[in-house]
């Protein structure tokens, strides 16, 4: 079974990532008995056949998709997968942070595609965390990306306190 | 100026161990070159024509003079003893090895500095008014903004990947001395009728390959809602802005796409869920930044100082200098003095280490151990007393700091070009060179006045040739270096984006160019005509045919489809 960062552990993963080949189209991919991950335009075909299997639901939004297309299933989907086609393609992190800070989605987010450990921070940071690492990556070594920085300026998922609003609480007490 | 506490140190230390571990990694073999790219550039590291470069970060130019002695430093044990300040303030050293940069960032880290953030496709430097905190038409001192920016930008985990780089810039003066219009954001500080501060927001404009200026998408945003606001407009970027083609990627081409309504509705709707959100900065936080730029503790001075003004009848050159190079201050008595990096035969920006020292030593014992570095490559030192300027020239002269040609045709902005640059399609230093080499009679110059000559080696635009009154683009012709010349462009609050004269010239007749163009101005001027008003009244016909006249006497530039394209655009 592969193996994927969850919460900053390394565990072995269930879902099985559907993404569509060449000439397979929503209608028509198959989806096994297993618990799916499944591509943004197959949840929008087969919704309800999905939902009629009755296992954990999840779906991925390519890059250039957005959590609003999502926004009325959130509460049914256990993992919503972002993918980042390439690790310099940064809208996968406003997507998880619109997921957490304005769907208020508790699932998992999980980081697909070129995942690598120098942007593991920043991934948590906007909310994902969970990370299938590129194949080719060491991924003992890639739990160290989570922790480059004790402390950050901006709000964001994991700390909605700037630091300039801590500072003055701190000066205060 | 703004001094780190224990946070701020940690996290720049904590920086310096995350690239160490990168680059030991990427030497490893762990880390591909591709991977590896994107992160040395938000290091500052680009690899060159010759082998790498680093810029080093110089938040909204200002430096401590202990800083200085730094990179003196740093610039002799790592480099070749030069550094070259850029238009963002910044400072690029052009001769270090891979394998030392992590220390020279540990280095820097000492004296609370970095590179963070100086290249790569996210939020750059923060530039600003170089005379900040000491300009008579100043509303209020732009640098605790400035400050707010950087650390709201400094490692954002939303914004590290934007479709391109995103330059911001802050003007807080009756004049704009920071080109706000030539940035992705500009902000204009305002004080609205109540006495509550805020900010003009302007979005898009940009130079490089599609020159523009920003258009206002807010007319008055209270500065609690910077933040939030800055955040939505990069929001809507991140998702919306291009990817497909780096061209087309800057924000000025969603703006296009959108039109300025659609986008300014986009970043209203996403700034409704923001607004009023823990990002908002609270007075408290303002002041405390604001007490980072205290004043220095000026004396009560006389306006005037008389044995000052004594010798600026006994002493041309030493009047020359003061005419040119030394600014009015808000403080009686005071000057803020610019240190010309234009001497000729110099390379324009370039300081050796050993002025880096001279200038830190005339920081500490004459402007309270602070300097600020401009847009134009030039220092200034913000808060020299009148009486002191005679000994601050001296000084400065002998080490070939005093050329008093600010603001003339010579104190031209240039990048590095094809000599150092791997983006450059031209060389640009040489160019700047033989100019100063054909204009090297200071009267003439005087003569000429108020003028702005920008150079820059390829359609990236770095030496901001675009908003030059006359800007040199270095254009690649098989193979070979031609010029594209530009007139009629401006900083300031009149800014505006030069045009194409027509074809381009070969280096050699780049100066003689030069000379028609400056003649024209100067048989059609009248007696307060600078060259922009000559130029904007009689037209650029009379500038274009001088230009051109009697070039078939020379090698002609064949003028192929593409360029034709640049000129009628």
């Amino acid at each position: 079974m592969p193996r994927i960062i969850k919460n900053e552990n390394i565990v072995e993963d269930e879902w099985r990532l559907i993404t569509l080949a060449a000439g397979e189209t929503p209608t028509d991919v198959a989806l096994p008995n297993a618990w799916l991950l499944v591509p943004l335009a197959v949840w929008l075909a087969r919704r309800e056949e999905l939902v009629a299997r009755q296992t954990p639901l999840g779906v991925w939004l390519d890059s250039h998709e957005g959590p609003e297309a999502l926004a009325s299933d959130l509460d049914r989907l256990s993992v919503v997968g972002v993918h980042f086609p390439k690790f310099t393609d940064g809208r996968a992190y406003s997507s998880a942070r619109l997921l957490r800070e304005r769907y208020h989605y508790r699932g998992e987010i999980r980081a697909l595609g070129d995942v690598l450990q120098d942007q593991l921070f920043y991934m948590r940071r906007c909310g994902i965390d969970a990370y299938v690492l590129r194949a080719d990556k060491d991924i003992e070594k890639a739990l160290a990306g989570l922790r480059v920085f004790s402390d950050s300026y901006q709000a964001a998922v994991d700390q909605p306190q700037p630091l300039f609003r801590r500072r003055s609480a701190a000066e205060a007490a | 100026m703004y001094r780190y506490d224990s946070t701020d140190q940690r996290i720049i230390d904590e920086r310096v161990a995350q690239y160490r571990d990168q680059i030991a990694r990427h030497l490893a073999g762990e880390l591909s070159a591709d991977e590896l790219r994107p992160l040395r550039l938000q290091n500052g590291l680009y690899i060159q024509r010759h082998g790498p470069m680093l810029r080093i970060a110089i938040p909204y130019g200002m430096l401590a003079a202990r800083q200085l002695r730094k990179l003196a430093e740093i610039s002799r044990r790592y480099d070749r003893g030069v550094g070259h300040f850029t238009t963002r303030q910044n400072m690029q050293l052009n001769w270090p090895q891979l394998e030392q940069t992590p220390e020279i960032l540990g280095e820097l880290a000492g004296v609370e500095m970095h590179a963070v953030q100086t290249s790569g496709n996210c939020i750059r430097n923060i530039t600003t008014d170089h005379f900040a905190g000491c300009a008579p038409d100043e509303l209020v001192d732009p640098r605790p903004y400035c400050e707010l920016l950087r650390q709201w930008s400094t490692f954002h985990p939303e914004f590290a990947f934007l479709p391109r780089k995103f330059k911001i810039a802050v003007n807080a003066a009756a004049s704009d001395r920071a080109v706000i219009r030539a940035h992705d954001i500009g902000l204009d500080l305002m004080i609205d009728e109540a006495g509550e501060i805020g900010f003009r927001v302007f979005v898009g404009g940009g130079l490089g390959r599609t020159p523009i200026l920003g258009k206002p998408i807010r007319d008055f945003l209270p500065r609690r809602h910077l933040l939030s606001y800055l955040e939505a407009i990069l929001r809507v970027y991140n998702r919306y802005g291009r990817r497909d083609n780096m061209y087309k990627a800057r924000i000025k081409i969603l703006l296009q796409a959108l039109g300025v309504e659609e986008f300014a509705r986009q970043v209203d709707d996403e700034w409704s869920y923001l607004c009023d959100g823990p990002t908002t900065v609270p007075d408290t936080e303002f002041a405390r930044l604001a007490g980072h730029f205290a004043p220095p503790p000026w004396e009560t001075l006389p306006a005037e100082d008389l044995a000052h003004s004594r010798r600026l009848h006994s002493e041309k050159a030493f009047a020359n200098w003061v005419k040119r190079c030394v600014h009015d201050h808000r403080t009686p008595g005071y000057a803020a003095v610019t240190l010309s990096l234009k001497a000729p035969g110099a390379a324009p920006g370039d300081i050796t280490d050993e002025q880096m020292l001279v200038v830190a030593d005339l920081a500490e014992r004459f402007s309270f151990g602070e300097l600020r570095v401009t847009h134009e490559q030039n220092i200034v030192l913000a808060d020299v007393r009148q009486c002191d300027l005679y000994e601050v020239w001296q000084i400065a002269r002998r080490h070939r700091l005093a050329t008093a040609n600010v603001g003339l045709l010579t104190d031209m902005i240039c990048c590095p070009g094809g000599d150092l640059c791997a983006l450059a399609n031209a060389r640009s230093v040489p160019i700047a060179d033989a100019v100063q080499q054909k204009f090297d009679d200071l009267d003439y110059l005087y003569d000429i006045g108020d003028i702005s000559l920008n150079i820059s080696g390829c359609m990236n635009s770095c030496g901001h040739h675009h908003v030059a009154n006359i800007g040199i683009l270095g254009v690649d012709k098989n193979n070979e270096e031609w010029y594209q010349i530009t007139i009629g462009g401006q900083q300031g609050n009149a800014a505006a984006i030069g045009k194409v004269i027509g074809p381009s010239f070969y280096a050699q007749e780049v100066p003689l160019v030069i000379e028609a163009l400056i003649d024209v101005y100067r048989e059609n001027r009248s007696a307060s005509e600078r060259f922009i008003d000559t130029l904007q009244r009689i037209g650029s016909e009379p500038f274009k045919a001088r230009a051109y006249a009697g070039r078939d006497r020379r090698r002609v530039a064949q003028v192929d489809s593409k360029e034709k394209e640049l000129v009628d655009a």
